[in-house]
């Protein structure tokens, strides 16, 4: 009976030790926590951000992105366009592969472009100047245009939500608006879908198959060369464990952590920061035109002189280092950007924002203002607002809520007293709103225009003008035009340009910078 | 007995039948759109509506209702609306590290927490006594979010002894889920503790007067007899009632410690779907709670019939 106890003991024991020594384990992993945990797998029915991310892992791009934002082929290897500007001639490139083996064949892409086409904002406004797509041989899809436009390669090229990602044609062929459930890709990485838990981690691991570019990587664009075995994404939900797993050396990387803690991680010498998006984010105010008083322009435009984006930025982010003040509709360091439309506006003038009101006749119907109080990034871009509106002359009655909260109420037509709502506060990613096509707040579509309902047949015809012409300097005249006719009809207000890079141990080497944080190029010293 | 336990069984299904109905209003009523959050932020109002209409929002309340409870009646709770995976298969891959945490929990309050109570209630009004009683004040004054972030502070980045966060399925080695397991399970005990050995002291006090006492103590029985065989066994009703109603305790309690230690768990699982609107997982999650806590409190009132042989149902 001693002995079986003893052997017991010593089983058990050797059965602790076992759990307790690292496994031998020569893959190299990289552990993420990411913005957000991934919950839907499909980056065409949904614009979610994370989803987005999901698919730069497993999917590939006609066309990308580089560093500077110039569109350069990635899947395509040849590109013709006709004389005429009517005829876009797209040939794969030699030895891609879908996950599972097979080739990637013209009418994948094919069917990939229509469903993205059928979801996203600027893919339906290319597909009015389509006359036809179709597939020529097994690497060769042809698509012709009923007249020309700049909309081809911008569309094909967009960098972020929706992604025009490739699937193969029978994934692709799901209908639109469900979700897909095979998530065979061609990108770098294949997802592990018997691995994926939600909550807890995601898994994707190297494709060994994938055939990069022979340039180097940039952006989203270039060689697609994943250095490690395999990459994961934990689901830490909360800031300070984040950090302090990255100090304790439990996991490798924070894609955002928030502004706050920054000093926590730089301040420790294994940890070291990096600013993979560039161009930032842009805070935004966001009016409903369908709520009395927002339907009056000048009420709006009041909106622009009791504003300055300071304020916003000082309350927010806080550090110099990470925000600009940016007095255009197109972020700084873009190709659209202009001041006009903004000039001698964002200043808070009280007084011209008193006489506007005035003018409008404003009757001091309280603004009702959604308030978002658990996205630490949003929380006090609310007040700062409320503080400048009623210095301006607005009553405004803030109503605090969650995020997601907000998100639902805002869909809603009702008048403000009965649960609609007059305005709110969010952030874009710069790349989304790099021209007058991506920039959804500038859909001025009246009922099939984002939620804020802008209703302006002279943006909308801009806008028109914008997506016909294919010439870069005729673009930035038209681009601004619309900033001009922005700062009339004021369908948003830009707030400001902040930035935040991520943390990650320093033995993390060779992450690019992109709009979205990519694992390719990423190598464990 | 049999009858008792039967009649106390069919007595849940209204009580489950209730808690459906309260979920399911809770829910449809309050401002959230789960549509609108699937959609993602650059969505307009139509994709928003497309979605709605896809899971089956956009029909009235009641006719959800039925088709809900429908399903549920039949074993089956759904689809998640974010994951794609069905809610059973959720629930199933979270239960490991709930049950790891709460069994853990439960073990460590118990063998800590009634010892200081019997010894808190002998040595009445001393040092130790005032000890145990200061010690449970705190317990129950401080958050188990504070317990856990100054734990992981201490035992976790200054002393590196043990690991920030994370579970380790038990599967993959016993050394690395006890490891993953010490500092949660501990920060979700604090609370029970002081619960369980606040009780302790008082029941044993209580019955330390009594003449079986006085009794046993003349029989030449030592203090350590007297106290775990005729103290602590006359003592115990309250106790293990103490326990039983506690599992609402662990269950708040493992919400919170399962978000600060990052526990893929169903407390997790809550938190994530709550925050999401994910209406199926909510539910059912809400359900199955509920329904443990209900068979938890049939095991207590059961068990009284061992420990008090004067009860009989």
């Amino acid at each position: 009976m001693g002995h079986l106890r003893r052997s017991l003991f010593a089983l058990a024991a050797a059965a602790l030790l076992s759990g307790l020594s690292a496994p031998a384990n020569a893959q190299k992993t990289l552990r993420a926590v990411m913005h957000s945990d991934l919950k839907i797998l499909d980056p065409i029915w949904t614009t979610a951000y994370i989803v987005r991310n999901h698919g730069y892992m497993v999917y590939d791009t006609l066309f990308a992105a580089d560093e500077k934002g110039e569109i350069k082929p990635q899947m395509v290897g040849q590109y013709e366009v006709s004389p005429d500007q009517l005829t876009h001639t797209f040939t794969l490139r030699e030895g891609l592969l879908w996950h599972d083996g097979q080739p990637v064949a013209a009418e994948d892409c094919v069917a990939s472009i229509k469903r993205w086409a059928a979801k996203d904002s600027t893919g339906q406004k290319l597909m009015t100047f389509v006359d036809g797509l179709t597939v020529k041989d097994d690497k060769t899809f042809i698509m012709k245009l009923k007249s020309p436009t700049g909309l081809v390669l911008l569309g094909l090229g967009k960098p972020s939500s929706n992604v025009p990602f490739m699937m193969p044609k029978r994934v692709a062929e799901t209908d639109p608006n469900t979700q897909i459930s095979d998530f065979t890709g061609s990108g770098p990485f294949v997802f592990k879908r018997e691995e994926w838990k939600p909550g807890d981690k995601t898994v994707y691991v190297k494709f060994d198959k994938y055939k990069p570019r022979s340039e180097p990587a940039s952006g989203f664009a270039g060689g697609k060369v994943a250095n490690v075995d395999r990459v994961e994404w934990r689901a830490i939900s909360d800031h300070q464990q984040a950090i302090n797993a990255l100090l304790a050396g439990e996991i490798d990387f924070i894609e955002a952590p928030p502004h706050d803690l920054l000093p926590l991680a730089i301040g420790d010498s294994n940890v070291k920061f990096f600013d993979w998006n560039v161009l930032g984010n842009q805070f935004t105010f966001r009016p409903n035109w369908t709520a009395k008083p927002f339907d009056n322009a000048k009420v709006r435009q009041a909106l622009l002189y009791a504003f300055n984006q300071k304020d916003f930025l000082e309350a927010v982010v806080g550090d110099p280092k990470y925000y600009k003040v940016c007095n255009s509709y197109f972020p700084c360091g873009t190709a659209f950007f202009t001041e006009k439309g903004l000039d001698g506006r964002l200043n808070s003038d009280f007084k011209r924002a008193q006489e506007l009101l005035k003018e409008a006749g404003y009757d001091g119907t309280p603004i009702v203002l959604m308030h978002s109080t658990d996205l630490q990034i949003l929380t006090n871009l609310a007040p700062v607002a409320k503080s400048l509106m009623e210095k301006a002359g607005f009553k405004v009655d803030m109503q605090s809520m969650d995020w997601q909260t907000l998100v639902a109420r805002r869909a809603k037509k009702d008048p403000p007293t009965a649960g609609g709502w007059h305005a709110f506060l969010t952030s874009w990613v710069s790349i989304d709103i790099t021209n007058p096509i991506f920039t959804g707040f500038m859909n001025s579509a009246c009922d099939k225009a984002m939620f804020g309902w802008p209703c302006d047949p002279e943006m909308e015809k801009l806008r028109d003008d914008f997506a016909r012409e294919t010439d870069p300097g005729k673009q930035k005249a038209i681009a601004e035009l619309v900033s001009v006719r922005e700062g009339e009809v004021v369908t948003h207000i830009p707030l400001g340009q902040w930035y935040l890079g991520a943390v990650m141990r320093k033995n993390v080497d060779g992450m690019l910078r992109a709009p979205a944080p990519v694992f390719w190029n990423i190598s464990l010293k | 007995m049999f009858t008792y336990v039967l009649r106390r069984l069919l007595a849940t299904i209204p009580v489950m039948l209730i808690v459906a109905v309260f979920v399911f209003l809770m829910l449809r009523l309050t401002p959230s759109d789960p549509a609108a959050i699937i959609a993602g932020d650059n969505a307009n109002t139509e994709q928003v509506a497309e979605i709605r209409r896809r899971l089956g929002l956009d029909q009235p309340i009641l006719t959800q209702f039925a088709i809900w409870m429908g399903r549920t009646l039949q074993g089956d709770f759904g689809e998640s609306f974010f994951f794609k995976k069905q809610v059973a298969e959720l629930i199933f891959d979270r239960l490991e590290p709930t049950l790891s945490l709460a069994f853990f929990t439960l073990v460590l309050a118990v063998v800590i927490a009634i010892p200081l109570g019997v010894v808190a209630a002998y040595r009445h009004g001393g040092w130790l006594d005032r000890i145990v009683m200061g010690f449970s004040v705190l317990g129950f004054s401080v958050p188990v979010f504070v317990i856990g972030y100054v734990l992981i502070y201490i035992f976790a980045i200054e002393l590196n002894w043990l690991p920030v966060q994370g579970y380790q399925r038990l599967a993959q080695g016993v050394g690395g889920w006890l490891q993953r397991l010490i500092l949660p399970s501990i920060t979700l005990s604090v609370i029970y503790i002081a619960l369980i050995a606040r009780i302790t002291r008082t029941s044993v006090l209580e019955v330390m007067n009594e003449e079986y006492i006085r009794t046993a103590r003349a029989k030449g029985q030592t203090e350590l007899k007297v106290l775990i065989r005729h103290a602590l066994a006359n003592a115990a009703v309250p106790i293990v009632t103490v326990i039983g109603l506690g599992v609402a305790l662990l269950i708040g309690g493992v919400v919170v410690t399962e978000s600060v230690y990052t526990i893929p768990g169903l407390g997790r699982l809550t938190v994530d779907a709550v925050l999401a609107r994910d209406y199926p997982t909510i539910q059912a999650v809400i359900l199955l709670f509920s329904l443990a806590y209900v068979l938890i409190n049939l095991a207590v009132d059961l068990a009284y019939t061992f420990l008090d042989p004067r009860i009989r149902y």
